[in-house]
């Protein structure tokens, strides 16, 4: 009962530290974020765009924005940024399985792991409007890429990587590849070596091939983790602007097939459209709102096991960094 | 009967790394050989040998009159550097105040900031541009340095990071010996988290000197303009009268110092992946 009411005082006489120390944070966040949340909805429902020099509205004009929105090519750009997100991400969460798989199967010893982490984890850090200024210069028609393809024989005209449709998303999701699968990797790397090891060697024991151990113990293992991967990526590749900004110069090109939802939020932001930019960013908003709720549940988990593993691996990870 | 499968594995396995490791050099030897060659070399073919053009590219591209680079290197260098010490401190200090307080709004705030957690920042770019046009800051650095204040991944990765090395018996001896809250955080608390502190102070900047999107609706004015806006200049600038040699020199500049300071600090780098899992 003392003891109780100790810590009670305790309690009282510290909180305010909590709320100051915690203050600046929400502060930040309701100026920079919230406000401009709030503003970007309420806007949605007004004409409010620029003409030539003078600024229409705003004026109350309930939902039509949102009409306007389904009668513009608001779904091809959806579907072009869902093209080019899932060209990237099935061969990155393909090739970081395998990766992961085999870094950590102590039958196949790997050498110089370590080398290979950094060298493929390399390109996440690479600023993604300078890499496709690269890809660029290099994939131009007359760029190093198509000289080298001629000189070998292998083309007999230099190909126009940007005027087709398959060439221009193709370059679109070889960058998000090789940007994203090194992180992909190390995350599932991370996850798998937070697996009791005492599982493999059960299931070497009971003599499965490496095939088998994979899809019926590391897969079913790693789910949480391979849940969180996809949806980070699914946020990730809503996210996607820089490099098919950069690489087609904002139109898009060939025929805006290359044309993402934040790049077309873009386009009516810097000509003021204040009120379709506004319909757009709701759309997103409510998508990755639902996305965040996912996300939320992912890791915080209510059953115990999962918490444990959580806490293994970052454990781990501490050990690690602390070297 | 072992042994053998495993050997062919091993085999498929080198061949695989080894082809994505050219895919992921590959590219970078051609910028870095690009980089130092004349636009004329570069225009006749490609070679995998380095020219002797690396300082004259470096001085065309620092003195172009409508390029300004090293104005936009410097506001890089301004941006990145204040967003990696804001938002680790403050993250830091966040992740303190709901760990090692007890109060009302304890587990409100910690439910909310998790919930934003992967929030993209471009859903409310709209009202953004709105609310610092209002403030003055409209075309200034400051809208792209204050927000990172706020980083809920940052905090998370803190926030974990104290739950498995920041004994709470420290805080309270450091009560007992007479020292308050705050000097308590700065003198205590902070030397401890040193190694995620430094983890993460690398990605803020690292990202945000990648940060494309909002700086350039931001800052209009040239001199004002960050690194990846100067790209994007470049990119519709009339792109055949250009001088290849000084494209390859400014895409070297933006990418490089970062990949030097990558292979140096790789190993904490390559670890925090692992540890975070959470990053923008």
């Amino acid at each position: 009962m003392s003891k109780r009411k100790k810590s009670e005082i305790k309690e009282i006489s510290y909180a305010k530290w909590g709320y100051i120390f915690i203050a600046p944070f929400f502060i930040t966040f309701v100026v920079f974020q919230l406000i401009p949340l709030g503003q970007t909805i309420y806007y949605s429902f007004f004409e409010y765009y620029r003409s030539g020099l003078t600024i229409i509205g705003p004026n109350p004009v309930g939902l039509d924005n949102y009409k306007a929105l389904l009668e513009s090519d608001f779904l091809k750009y959806a579907a072009n940024t869902i093209i080019l997100w899932l060209a990237g991400f099935i061969p990155q969460i393909i090739i970081s399985l395998l990766l992961a798989a085999w870094f950590t199967d102590v039958r196949l010893r790997i050498r110089g792991k370590q080398f290979f982490k950094v060298v493929i984890y390399m390109p996440n850090l690479i600023m993604a409007s300078a890499f496709a200024m690269l890809f660029f210069a290099l994939f131009s028609e007359n760029g190093p890429v198509n000289a080298t393809l001629v000189s070998l024989g292998i083309l007999k005209t230099p190909f126009r990587f940007l005027a087709s449709i398959a060439g221009t998303r193709g370059l679109v999701a070889l960058m998000n590849f090789l940007m994203w699968f090194g992180n992909t990797t190390i995350l599932l790397m991370a996850a798998v070596m937070g697996i009791n090891p005492s599982l493999f060697e059960a299931a070497e024991l009971d003599g499965c091939s490496p095939r088998q151990t994979f899809f019926r113990v590391t897969l079913p293992m790693i789910r949480p983790i391979l849940v969180y991967v996809l949806i980070t990526s699914m946020i990730g590749g809503l996210q996607m602007f820089d490099v098919p900004q950069i690489l087609t110069n904002g139109t898009g090109s060939p025929d805006r097939t290359v044309t993402t939802l934040i790049m077309y939020l873009n386009n009516h932001l810097y000509n003021k459209n204040y009120g379709m930019a506004g319909a757009i960013s709701v759309v997103l908003f409510i998508i990755c709102a639902a996305l965040c709720l996912l996300v939320y549940f992912n890791l915080n988990p209510t059953d115990s096991d999962r918490k444990t593993r959580k806490k293994n691996r970052s454990n781990a990870g501490k050990e690690a960094i602390n070297g | 009967m072992d042994k053998k499968p495993s050997h062919a594995r091993t085999v498929i396995a080198y061949i695989v790394l080894v082809i994505l490791t050219i895919l992921c050099l590959f590219f970078f030897y051609i910028l870095i050989i690009n980089c130092t060659r004349s636009h004329q070399q570069i225009q006749a073919g490609f070679s995998f040998l380095p020219g002797s053009s690396f300082s004259k590219n470096f001085n065309a591209v620092i003195h172009d009159a409508k390029l300004p680079v090293m104005s936009g290197i410097r506001n890089s260098l301004i941006v990145s550097g204040c967003c990696a010490v804001l938002s680790t401190y403050f993250s830091a200090l966040t992740a303190y105040g709901l760990y090692a307080y007890n109060f009302k709004l304890k587990k409100p705030a910690f439910i909310f900031i998790m919930l934003i957690l992967v929030m993209p920042t471009q859903v409310s770019a709209m009202g953004f541009i709105n609310v610092i046009t209002k403030m003055g800051m409209i075309n200034t650095l400051y809208p792209l340095i204050l927000p990172s204040v706020a980083a809920p991944a940052v905090f998370y990765f803190m926030y974990s990071y104290m739950q498995s090395s920041l004994p709470l018996e420290l805080v309270e001896a450091a009560r007992i010996d007479g020292s308050n809250e705050f000097r308590t955080f700065n003198r205590i608390v902070l030397p401890i988290m040193k190694p995620a502190l430094a983890v993460q102070a690398i990605f803020a900047f690292v990202s945000n000197w990648n940060n494309y999107f909002i700086p350039a609706l931001v800052l209009q004015e040239n001199s004002k303009r960050t690194l990846p806006i100067l790209i994007a200049m470049l990119r519709s600038a009339d792109f055949l009268k250009f001088d290849m040699g000084k494209v390859y020199m400014l895409i070297t500049i933006a990418i490089v110092p970062i990949i030097i300071v990558y292979i140096a600090l790789s190993k904490y780098i390559v670890a925090g992946v692992a540890l975070g899992g959470v990053k923008e």
